[in-house]
């Protein structure tokens, strides 16, 4: 029982196998791509295994405290960030094994042509926020 | 008020009537988890005389119309009697069965755990989600899946009493979250265990819960940081789990069937007998190390036995201990650094710290960890800017060793 993040990048991750992007792909495959990934977290809540899905928006903005009464301070968005993160899956699996299984299945979505992508994700152990009973 | 705890001992027993009476064991355990929903709605205006007796009455009729619903939906004759067959006599506990069915061992570690706190426990599926920090969609699968993979095993003979106590064990390292306490109820299912089958090593989880559970409020500061067992304040302990969790291991250890969990909870009734913490008996620890030792070959515990012969034999003693283990051990750098300290090697000791803090599996670990590579820091800039001339602070905190890991 352990909760891993797999961490989706758009960049920065080590060179992709495919270089197609979404847009280049015929309309039937962008479809079949958005519903593997749907059936996949479906298929995780039967394995009892799914915890959380969330892609995010590929506008970030980074903020910070300017002191006490000052409005907080912002920078960006920038276009070429060298890492951006396009969204996340956690789940909770039996141990790290059964995580690798689960990345390299999501890894395998299909992309152009209905070939697996192939991407490259990382995965994450969570820590435990909760207090063990042992000392 | 529906009393939950009476209704959670009673689960066992009835999900044990239904399937004696022929249910099958998925089929039992639904049909006394929607009786138990009715019970909470029911029992408030009108508590039974024999509250046993209507979870009994009730899941058996939620169970008949299930069976109904699905026969007359395939178009069969329904093959259950309306009225239940005469009981067989009681002479077996069917809730150990229920045990032994939870902890099959072709379930994953993850789906015992939950098959186990339902069934076993009577929680309901959204108090687990809760506790285990999943959604409720997800745990219900889990549960189902579990139920599907044992649903040919037969309930009817017993199975490896060890494999039960990983499964408890595994519920009392959850300790707490959402609104179920997870080691009260892993001491409760133990009992009942230990209790049933009169096994030793069911005795000797029993006495290393209670201990561990009696140092339960000293092991946290208010703020939930953690306290090392060296620092607690023993004031804190509970004194009547201590004297229970003594008299159950004693008990046991008495018949001479030595096992892993008696030996771990010797070292904790050892621990719990010292008045303070300069006055334990290491030595005797550490003996009882060599016996965990010789009954796992667990790096694990090699491990803390090392921290351990730290503490009788001296610092450089224990170093000496660690270096023949695996570095990559969990724990292993956090080890290395409290004895580096205790053998005069500030320096050491605190980019020990700092790395352990890195590699932490949680978080009050690893703040609990980062915390003595920052103190230790200090002191060494202190000492800087007095030009070396004298160690500043007391004793180092103690380690986290302390006690083996599951």
């Amino acid at each position: 029982m352990a909760k891993y993040l797999l961490l989706k990048h758009y960049r920065g991750g080590p060179a992709p196998v495919s270089e197609v992007p979404m847009d280049q792909w015929a309309p039937e495959d962008v479809a079949a791509h958005m519903r593997f990934m749907e059936d996949f977290a479906d298929r995780l809540v039967k394995t009892g295994e799914f915890v959380d899905s969330q892609a995010v928006s590929e506008k970030g903005t980074f903020v910070r405290s300017d002191g006490e009464g000052r409005p907080p301070v912002t920078d960006g968005p920038f276009a070429e960030t060298k890492d951006l993160i396009a969204g996340w899956m956690v789940i909770d699996v039996d141990g790290y094994d059964r995580a690798l299984e689960v990345a390299a299945e999501l890894s395998a979505a299909p992309g152009a042509g209905g070939a697996p992508l192939q991407e490259w994700l990382e995965i994450r152990p969570i820590m435990w926020t909760y207090q063990n009973t042992t000392d | 008020m529906v009393d939950e705890s009476l209704l959670r001992t009673l689960t066992p027993d009835v999900i044990g009537v239904l399937v004696r009476r022929g249910a099958d064991f998925a089929a039992a355990e639904d049909a006394v988890q929607d009786a138990l929903v009715e019970a909470v709605r029911v029992w408030p205006g009108d508590r039974p005389r024999d509250p046993k007796g209507w979870l009994i009455t009730v899941a058996w009729r939620k169970f008949l119309d299930t069976v109904r619903a699905e026969t007359s939906r395939r178009d069969r004759e329904a093959r259950v009697e309306e009225e239940p067959p005469p009981e067989p006599g009681e002479a077996r506990d069917d809730t150990l069965d229920l045990y032994f069915l939870c902890a099959h061992p072709s379930l994953t570690p993850a789906s015992a755990v939950a098959l186990t706190l339902r069934a076993v426990g009577g929680l309901t599926t959204r108090q687990i989600a809760q506790a285990y920090l999943v959604p409720e969609a997800t745990m219900a699968q889990r549960i189902s899946r579990a139920k599907r993979t044992v649903a040919d095993v037969r309930l009817n003979r017993p199975g490896d009493v060890a494999t039960v106590l990983r499964v408890l064990y595994l519920v009392f390292n959850e300790g707490y979250s959402g609104d179920v306490d997870l080691s009260a109820e892993a001491i409760r299912l133990t009992r009942r265990l230990a209790a049933g089958t009169g096994d030793e090593e069911a005795a000797g989880l029993l006495a290393l819960m209670l201990l561990h559970h009696a140092r339960r409020a000293a092991r946290t500061t208010p703020d939930g940081g953690l306290v090392p067992l060296t620092e607690q304040d023993r004031g804190l302990w509970d004194t009547r789990l201590i004297t229970e969790g003594v008299e159950v291991l004693q008990t046991a250890l008495a018949r001479d069937r030595l096992g892993e969990f008696q030996a771990q909870a010797a070292i904790a009734a050892l621990h719990a007998d010292a008045p303070t913490a300069e006055e334990t008996d290491w030595v005797q620890i550490v003996e009882w190390y060599d016996e965990l030792v010789r009954l796992t070959d667990s790096p694990v515990a090699r491990l803390n036995r090392a921290v351990a012969v730290g503490e009788a034999d001296g610092p450089r003693a224990g170093l000496a201990a660690l270096a023949g283990l695996d570095p990559a051990l969990p724990r292993h750098t956090a080890a290395a650094a409290y004895l580096s300290e205790r053998a005069g090697d500030p320096a050491t000791a605190a980019r020990l710290y700092a790395q352990a803090a890195r590699a932490a599996p949680n978080l009050p670990e690893r703040d609990h960890l980062t915390r003595q590579a920052a103190r230790l820091n200090a002191r060494l800039k202190e000492g800087q800017a007095a030009g070396g001339a004298k160690n500043s602070s007391g004793r180092p905190s103690g380690s986290l060793n302390d006690t083996p890991e599951p």
